[in-house]
């Protein structure tokens, strides 16, 4: 073991590629958000219908990137059918009504995934071993997990490919503008159905994503649907329509849970790691209500 | 009618050097008037001039940067909304603001609500005071829905009226207060003619009846002539006149503002 | 004509604001009580008095509790659960630690705790809102519940915090058999529930719809909002509280934390969803639905499942029960937002008119 000083930047690193992956899962979030004003619950649940669906196939002999490619359609097939079926009859809905249905997707969908892949867990390998990268521990003392390191530059190529793409790409933009205001949009002849279901389709490729490097990592089995419970505070503090927010949150939950696992749960019992993201989110809105990246709103009466 | 005759007094409210801005969007810039006690005081200027910004700071929805209102002798920097009520300031809003979830008579007895004592436990138990109150302050709410004729819709939920019955029963709402100082945000934007002549007709009563302060904000220039005592007029967030509606008619800076004429 | 209020006049405000204005609404009460408290104990089995109507009530009164906060205060809660657990381990610490403490006076104290704790965490409330208040009532549900499983105190020192509730006595009368269980439950929800029923109708209740319909207008017409929603937070938990008093005492006896998981909240939310928000009706149909729904599931599917000679396992019914609770979420957002309590009252209106149609 090196130094307090090292051990504490091996505890620093390893809550920053923890938080990528919170970042990850944040971010399905974030794009359905804004597109079209849902916190969509059930992104936990899209995760794991994912990883069970490629799991059962590649356990059935299925070669692993056919196995990808199949549970992509599945998934993308499965957010065009919510969007279509679920989301659009309730268009214009309280916020907070379309927040309660996707809790009711989030069951179905837990219903249908194992009542289909059967309900025991799984390994899921990717073949990048869980083990110190061994010459970062000679040359620094620090012991940060190999796998961690991959599965948090996968989160990072995506995130920033999605950031780019929403940022430079014709329909990227159309969505920004479809965030803005739904009306205008139309107004302007942005075919919004046709934007929610490729963005309803995108968070499914995320889900798929996460839900592989989740899988990897905690094994799937039925507790992957609550990594949608660890994108939730990033989403407080980052707000739920930022990207940046999404991924600048995700490192600092990452960093102070883990900061705080270590140095803090060990007087309390350990175990913080349930609660203490929510509280840290909830006291930072407390003192600044618009969240990190958002601005200062006045309701307009 | 002259004012003396209708007992018009001392200044109720006054605002000085009212400054209130949105990030960089400042609504209002050092305006400064003052209502009379039984006064119809109407505020006019086109759109975006900052006239409900004015009314959400005298009542406490916004706060501004710069300034004082003084309500009843009372100076402060700026008022809070529930406590503006409790002092005797009544509203109404430009966009309905009813409570959609409920019916009319829940609507208005809402209105009530201020002025009722009992605490949660006895309205839980459903007895003495808040059984009283209850009744008491449902006689009084009849009384409100009997002068604005609108006792065949007491039962409907708001949502289901038409606009301009919707604008009616806010105005009950606001009434059910029994404000010293009552303020309206557009009361007849919107309505027909008839509904228009139907709203004037309540305004004055309200203010000859019971004597109630109104500040008004409106379009329809007919009606402002018509009903107010004074004016202000408010472009761009400033103060460009004051006076009684002729004078205001007259003055060629409030023809050029509504014109577009540029500065 | 069964239904009908033709030939009622009210005279007075006083008639018109009774509890349940019709006399048909009365005289239906009446009966159910009558039949609740006298009918049931006698002919119920211990089946039907253990695995359905004690869990019944217990659920209804919870969902009754997170209906006061988000059906008629509007602010949305994923932490019933927590709340619960406050209620059956505080109820637990009172009678351990306060020698011959009344239970119903340990009821009330852990409702309180439970109300105590409800207004901490509803002091986000008046910060924020909308979904980001309905995530940080989640810090309500994990925190409390790691707190019991990590503060040895509260579960007096137990293995993996498991609690067995004492043995209860009211008046020396020990509470120890399905029936009387089954009674002290429905006395406690029948007076809470009347006192919730007369809340919503009174200055408060309006003050909650105020405040959910419109806060800012609910400002401007006098209603302090921090007041409104604190109280409403402090009564709600309060509900729960005792709901969850029951569920250990009543109910299950033996307790784990784990037992007031988010799963229980998000079953609480369904109820009041299914059942009706805004609604105390609704919040006992939405119970009854929930609490009856797996049960009638496993009556059903087997014998069906026989019948077409493919046998179903328990998990695959456990999952349809998943999928079913979840489809009709949506289905109730969908097609009746306010759920059963307004396909009651609609079904009334059309049994008022029966057999004339106009
Ligand atoms: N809550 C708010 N947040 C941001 N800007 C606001 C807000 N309320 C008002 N404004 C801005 O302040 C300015 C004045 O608005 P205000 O609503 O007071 O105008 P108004 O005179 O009532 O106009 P109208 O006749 O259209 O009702 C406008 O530029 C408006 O966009
Ligand atoms: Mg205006």
């Amino acid at each position: 073991m090196g130094s307090p000083v090292s051990f504490f930047f091996e505890v620093v690193i390893s809550g920053l590629l923890a938080g990528v992956m919170y970042s990850l899962v944040a971010l399905g979030f974030v794009l359905i958000y804004k597109a079209s004003g849902v916190l969509n619950f059930a992104q936990g649940a899209m995760v794991f219908f994912a990883a069970l669906t490629f799991v059962s196939l590649v356990e059935r002999g299925v070669n692993f990137w056919l196995a990808i490619a199949i549970t992509l359609a599945v998934m993308i097939v499965l957010g065009i059918l919510t969007e279509r079926i679920v989301l659009r009859p309730l268009v214009n809905q309280p916020a907070i009504t379309l927040f309660m249905v996707t809790i009711g997707l989030t069951f179905f969908l837990e219903g249908l995934s194992q009542g289909i892949w059967g309900s025991q867990p799984h390994g899921l390998e990717l073949g990048i071993q869980d083990q110190p990268m061994q010459w970062l521990a000679d040359r620094t003392g620090m012991f940060v997990s190999q796998f961690d390191l991959f599965a948090s530059a996968v989160a990072a190529i995506l995130v920033t490919g999605l950031a780019l793409f929403f940022q430079r790409t014709r329909i990227g933009r159309a969505l920004r503008a479809v965030a803005d205001d739904h009306q205008a949009a139309l107004a302007v002849g942005i075919p919004l159905k046709q934007i929610w279901a490729i963005v309803w389709a995108v968070a499914g490729f995320v889900a798929l994503v996460a839900g592989l490097l989740w899988g990897a990592r905690t094994g799937v089995q039925y507790s992957l649907t609550f990594v949608a419970l660890k994108a939730l505070p990033v989403l407080m503090l980052g707000g739920f329509e930022s990207i940046a927010g999404a991924i600048v949150g995700g490192l600092i939950i990452g960093a102070s849970e883990k900061v705080a696992e270590v140095y803090v749960g060990p007087y309390v019992g350990g175990g913080i790691e349930s609660w203490f993201p929510y509280v840290l989110a909830l006291v930072f809105l407390l003192f600044r209500p618009e969240g990190l990246f958002g601005e200062k709103h006045i309701d307009r009466v | 009618m002259t004012p003396s005759d209708r007992g018009i007094g001392a200044p109720i409210l006054a605002v000085e050097g009212v400054s209130l801005a949105f990030g960089g969007v400042r609504a209002l810039q050092g305006v400064s008037f003052d209502v009379r006690e039984h006064e119809v005081r109407a505020i006019i200027g086109p759109n975006g001039a900052g006239k409900s910004s004015m009314l959400n700071v005298i009542n406490g929805v916004y706060h501004p940067q710069e300034g004082t209102i003084t309500f009843k002798g009372r100076s402060r920097r700026d008022m809070v909304a529930h406590e503006a009520a409790a002092q005797g300031i009544g509203r109404t809003f430009q966009n309905i603001a009813l409570f959609r979830g409920m019916t009319v008579l829940d609507n208005i007895m809402t209105g009530r609500n201020v002025k009722m004592r009992s605490t949660f436990l006895e309205q839980s138990i459903w007895i003495g005071r808040a059984r009283r109150e209850e009744l008491a302050h449902r006689r009084k709410v009849e009384e409100i829905i009997d002068f604005l004729e609108i006792q065949h819709i007491r039962r409907t939920p708001v949502g289901r009226l038409p606009y301009g019955l919707q604008k009616r029963v806010e105005l009950a709402r606001a009434l059910a207060m029994e404000p010293e100082l009552l303020l309206l945000d557009e009361p007849m934007a919107g309505m027909n003619l008839e509904e228009k002549q139907d709203m004037c007709r309540f305004i004055l009563d309200v203010n000859e009846q019971f004597g109630t302060t109104v500040v008004l904000i409106e379009h329809d220039m007919g009606v402002v002539m018509d009903i107010s005592d004074r004016v202000v007029v408010l472009d761009y967030g400033r103060k460009i006149a004051d006076g009684t509606p002729d004078e205001v008619r007259g003055n060629q800076t409030v023809i050029d503002a509504y014109l577009g004429v540029a500065h | 004509m069964l239904y009908r209020e033709a030939g009622q006049f009210r005279a007075t405000y006083a008639e018109d604001q009774q509890i349940f204005p019709l006399r048909q609404d009365r005289v239906a009460i009446g009966v159910l009580l009558v039949a609740a408290f006298i009918a049931v104990p006698l002919v119920a089995d211990q089946y039907w008095l253990s695995a359905l109507l004690i869990p019944f009530l217990i659920a209804a009164l919870a969902a009754l509790g997170l209906n006061i906060l988000t059906g008629y205060a509007g602010q949305l809660s994923l932490g019933t659960a927590a709340f619960m657990a406050i209620g059956a381990f505080a109820t637990y610490n009172f009678v351990l630690r306060v020698p011959g403490i009344p239970i119903l006076a340990a009821f009330v104290l852990a409702g309180i705790c439970a109300a105590i704790v409800g207004i901490v965490f509803g002091l986000p409330s008046l910060r924020i809102k909308g979904f980001y208040l309905a995530v940080a009532t989640l810090a309500a549900q994990f925190f409390v519940l790691w707190a019991i499983q990590r503060i040895g105190w509260i579960t007096n020192h137990s293995a993996s915090g498991v609690i067995t509730a004492q043995n209860i006595a009211i008046l020396g009368v020990p509470i120890d058999t399905p029936r009387a269980k089954y009674l002290l439950t429905l006395s406690v929800v029948a007076v809470l529930a009347l006192l919730a029923k007369n809340l919503v109708r009174s200055e408060t209740g309006r003050a909650f719809m105020a405040v959910r319909d419109m806060d800012v207008a609910a400002s401007v017409i006098g209603i302090p909002l921090m007041k409104t929603k604190l109280l409403a937070f402090a009564i709600s938990s309060f509900y729960c509280g005792v709901a969850g008093a029951l569920y250990a005492y009543t109910y299950l006896g033996t307790v784990e934390p784990e037992a007031f998981n988010l799963e229980l909240s998000f079953r609480i939310l369904f109820m009041i969803i299914i059942g009706g928000v805004g609604s105390v009706l609704g919040s006992f149909l939405g119970a009854a639905f929930i609490v009856l729904l797996p049960i009638a599931l496993n009556l059903v599917v087997p014998p069906i499942s026989e019948a077409a000679g493919i046998e179903i396992p328990h998990a695959i019914i456990s999952n349809l029960e998943l999928m079913i609770f979840g489809a009709l979420i949506i289905f109730f957002l969908i097609v009746e937002p306010l759920g059963l309590a307004r396909l009651w009252q609609i079904a009334k209106e059309k049994l008022r008119l029966w057999p004339f149609p106009h």
